[in-house]
């Protein structure tokens, strides 16, 4: 386990920056999640760092080596990916031995199966290690990719989205199972996802990528309280953050230069208009079962906040909405310290 | 059946019924040459050119003795002071009037087309792999137009280019060699090789070599760990595809051997001029012929299905 750097990297294909100038260092034992939307540059991120692409500029340290020219094979990562992870023609131990019979490792037989036996414990397919790949459900597959990088002990993890193709469930299940088993080994990991659910559950730190470029980098309370800009605060908040225009509501305390609100559900008071006087209307009541989302338009906005589960709301009641200290952002999109 | 009634995707009983019958009248149909060819292998030369042909006859291994030997008339007075004969092919070979020399020259010939069948289909597949696994993985400059130079190499038939090759194999002393031979058949079906192996490359997702190569394996190990074994079923397929092709050939093979290094296919009809029109050994050595083919296909009949449909459905 080492520290793991990207100096100014950037990498582009054809006329697509898809990395730019990417700055970013991961501590021994931290779990990092780098957050963006699809082609933000987050998996070309992690092939840079396997060696799989080489950059264009910069250069990457991993353990104070510089290994920006090396083979993926001398870099001693692992790696996850989103999908075709597992060799098809293998069964699940032959699958989890694979990375440990690699000619450059010379590790006896026995060495090799009581490390595959504890890492088929570690992820919970000890049961299945006699089966074709092939033949695992979604879930399983993906526990033998995961072990399957867990059989070594690399400098770092790089994960590729490595629960999207799961369904809810199971995506919950694995989530807490990864969290569990990095705690466990203190190991390094970059894990790469446009969930924001993955990302604020699971890391020490999150980065949010935007167009190959790193916007902010922080812990998931910072990012999430006190993001950059704009941009990174919608990506986070279910459901999302309304933003505002400044003299949208009345009473703001807002500082000098706010152009836009960023209000979350925990930013907005909506009651019951008591008289006459009403900032807007409730359009439409989503009931989610644990919780509801209402929506209401104020002005010519529509707001889209959480509400309890037995809301007296209903659809057509004129409400006030009130903002407590929300986010704001100048023209430019940066937010205001406030 | 009652689903399948209703079913959309599902053929009806009565159509599956009438496109089975419909199948096995074609097989039979195009099977009738197969099968007149192994009958008349059995047959005796007197019976082979019978008008009307006749379809039930008395079975004989006279052409296969035939095949094998290579036979000298004699006097009757010669015949009968031989001691008894041996096996049953002296004793029909003595009845003719004729005893057997020596063995013919078609189990070398046979074994030629062994070597230089299997050589060259062995080669073409191997380059041919190679080949379609740089095309299909790296950036090749030209890639496209290469492709496409690879397969005009199949645009003319193949004996258009029989006197240059002819007159460079007599330059290069090629000529009736097992190794000219294998060359040449190699460099027709490497085209084919290529452009089939590609396709299935390309369904092979690059990402399991690039897990491979990140677990610490070098590009090769992991093409040899992880590519070869996925792409078995598009190697055997391409790989009957080149043996059908240089086990057939037969217009380069009479142009280029004629001795140490001819194929079976040139030397069958040479057999016909020996003591007469001999029919059924000429029917023997068609049907010896067929063996190794017949053999090979059965062997990997599951792969050639597979490699006929490739493409026509994704998955």
């Amino acid at each position: 386990m080492a520290d793991v750097s990207l100096r100014g990297v950037s990498k582009a294909f054809g006329d697509t920056q898809a990395v730019d100038e990417l700055t970013l260092s991961i501590k021994d034992g931290e779990f990092v999640v780098l957050l963006g939307p699809t082609g933000a540059g987050k998996t070309t991120t992690l092939r840079l760092i396997a060696g799989l692409e080489r950059p264009d500029s910069g250069s990457i340290v991993i353990d104070g080596r510089d290994v920006t020219k090396l083979e993926p094979a001398s870099r001693d990562v692992a790696f996850v990916f989103q999908q075709y992870s597992l060799y098809p023609h293998l069964t699940v131990a032959e699958n989890l031995a694979f990375p440990l019979r690699s000619p450059a490792r010379k590790l006896t037989e026995d060495e090799i199966n009581s490390r595959v036996a504890d890492v088929a414990k570690l992820v919970r397919i000890d049961h299945k290690l006699e089966n074709k790949s092939t033949k695992l459900s979604g879930g399983e597959m993906q526990r033998v990719a995961i072990g399957r990088a867990l059989v070594r002990k690399p400098v770092i993890y790089l994960m590729d989205e490595p629960l999207s193709s799961l369904d809810a469930k199971l995506r919950g299940d694995l989530r807490l199972e990864l969290k569990r088993i990095q705690a466990e080994l203190f190991s390094t990991m970059l894990y790469v996802t446009h969930d924001q659910i993955e990302a604020m559950t699971m890391a020490d730190r999150i980065g949010i990528l935007a167009e190959g470029r790193l916007v902010q980098i922080g812990t998931p309370k910072e990012i999430y309280t006190e993001p950059a800009n704009l941009h990174v605060a919608a990506r986070l908040g279910q459901p999302a953050i309304n933003l505002l225009p400044a003299d949208l509501l009345p009473e703001t305390a807002a500082p000098a230069g706010t152009r836009t609100i960023g209000a979350r559900t925990e930013h907005l008071t909506i009651r019951k208009a008591a008289n006459s006087h009403a900032d807007g209307t409730v359009d439409w009541v989503e009931h989610l079962g644990d919780q509801n989302h209402l929506h209401v338009t104020v002005g010519n906005r529509k707001l889209v906040t959480l509400t309890d589960p037995d809301t007296l709301f209903e659809r057509g009641d004129r409400v006030t909405v009130r903002l407590r200290s929300p986010l704001y952002f100048d023209g430019a999109g940066k937010r205001i310290a406030g | 059946m009652s689903a399948a009634a209703h079913s959309v995707v599902e053929p009806s009983t009565t159509s599956k019924r009438v496109a089975a019958t419909l199948v096995v009248i074609y097989a039979l149909i195009s099977m009738i040459p197969l099968f007149w060819i192994f009958a008349t292998s059995f047959k005796t030369p007197p019976d082979s050119i019978a008008y009307p042909p006749k379809v039930v006859f008395t079975p004989s291994i006279e052409g296969y003795c035939n095949l094998f030997t290579t036979r000298t008339r004699q006097t009757p007075e010669y015949i009968n002071a031989l001691p008894p004969a041996t096996s049953f092919c002296d004793e029909t070979t003595r009845k003719r009037n004729m005893v057997i020399a020596g063995p013919s020259n078609f189990l070398p010939r046979f074994v030629n087309s062994l070597v230089i069948a299997f050589g060259s289909t062995f080669c073409a597949v191997f380059l041919g792999t190679l080949a379609a696994y740089g095309f299909s993985r790296f950036r090749v400059p030209l890639a496209d137009d290469l492709l496409f130079f690879i397969l005009s190499t199949r645009f003319m038939p193949p004996i258009a280019v029989a006197i240059p090759i002819y007159l460079m194999y007599r330059e290069l002393g090629l000529s009736d060699t097992a190794l000219g031979m294998v060359l040449l058949y190699t460099a027709v079906n490497v085209s084919l090789a290529v452009w089939l192996l590609k396709g299935f490359i390309d369904e092979i997702p690059r990402e399991y070599e690039e897990a491979a190569m990140i677990d610490g394996y070098t590009r090769l190990q992991a093409f040899r760990k992880v590519v070869l074994p996925q792409a078995t079923t598009g190697i055997a397929a391409t790989a009957i595809f080149c043996l059908i092709f240089a086990w057939n050939e037969y217009a380069f093979a009479s142009l280029l051997t004629s001795g140490t290094a001819q194929t079976a296919p040139p030397f069958i009809p040479t057999i016909i001029g020996e003591g007469g029109q001999d029919w059924p050994a000429v029917a023997a050595g068609t049907t010896v012929f067929l063996v190794p083919i017949l053999v090979f296909t059965i062997l990997l009949r599951k792969q050639l299905l597979r490699g006929i449909t490739f493409g026509a459905v994704r998955k």
